[in-house]
């Protein structure tokens, strides 16, 4: 619980931090959106510790995803 | 989560179509709204991140208390939306206005569709929980409900930057 309460410590911190950041910097602001889905992915939903072939694909969808829209906001 | 990845990739290049056009529309979003529902997301998901760790060594009494307080956040999260949507209908915006306003609104209503999903899902994990022992099935069921909720609470993540910060 208290490693949990950790990590929404830090969603909380990176959610205020991207707010604080704002519009003109799209591409860190949606780096950190993944970033922070990795956390939830890993932490809450305990990915750390579930079998590999999951967490490959929920990597896999972040990597993608996120690398996909980082790259059009660049755009 | 592919057709959602697909919805993102769209909006954000049809963003790229017209950035004036959206930037102007996203001027009627109120941010502060929206971190707001984040903020209220990412509890509940603590609280049922929570339920299941409970669940998992046998304290299941603990995860009653834990998913009404990620049921209230549920709520909340559909309060604030609503009240969004009153507004926007308010001021005579809505899916037909612009481009802009069609994604926002079918991205969020269905996020939200998604999230009421979560919520059945919660209250029947809920009426799981009240024994004193799970069945491994049961402990599985939770673990499963709680997986959903994380990922409309995930949606949610990417919708919010994309939808209300990136100008």
């Amino acid at each position: 619980m208290r490693r949990l309460s950790a990590v929404w410590a830090v969603l909380v911190a990176a959610t205020l931090g991207s707010w604080l950041l704002g519009g003109g910097h799209g591409a860190a602001v949606v780096a950190i959106a993944f970033w922070k889905v990795r956390l939830v992915g890993l932490y809450f939903m305990e990915l750390r510790t579930a079998p590999v072939p999951l967490r490959v694909v929920f990597e896999g969808w972040v990597v993608v995803t996120g690398g996909t829209l980082i790259a059009l906001s660049l755009a | 989560m592919t057709i959602f990845a697909v919805f993102f990739g769209t909006y954000v290049w049809a963003r790229g179509q017209d950035p004036e056009l959206f930037r102007a529309s996203q001027e009627h979003l109120t941010q502060s709204r929206a971190v707001i529902n984040t903020l209220l997301l990412l509890t509940s998901s603590l609280c049922v991140a929570a339920v299941v760790q409970a669940v998992r060594r046998g304290a299941t009494e603990k995860a009653r208390p834990l998913l009404v307080a990620a049921l209230v956040g549920g709520a909340a999260f559909w309060v604030v939306k609503v009240v969004e949507y009153s507004e926007l209908f308010g001021d005579h915006l809505s899916p037909a206005t612009n481009d802009f306003f069609m994604y926002y609104f079918i991205l969020t209503w269905l996020h939200l569709l998604h999230l009421l999903v979560g919520m059945a899902v919660l209250a029947f994990l809920w009426s799981l929980v009240g024994r004193a022992e799970l069945t491994p099935r049961q402990v599985s069921y939770v673990e499963a409900g709680g997986c959903y909720w994380h990922m409309v609470d995930v949606i949610w993540i990417v919708l919010f930057p994309l939808l209300y910060l990136v100008r």
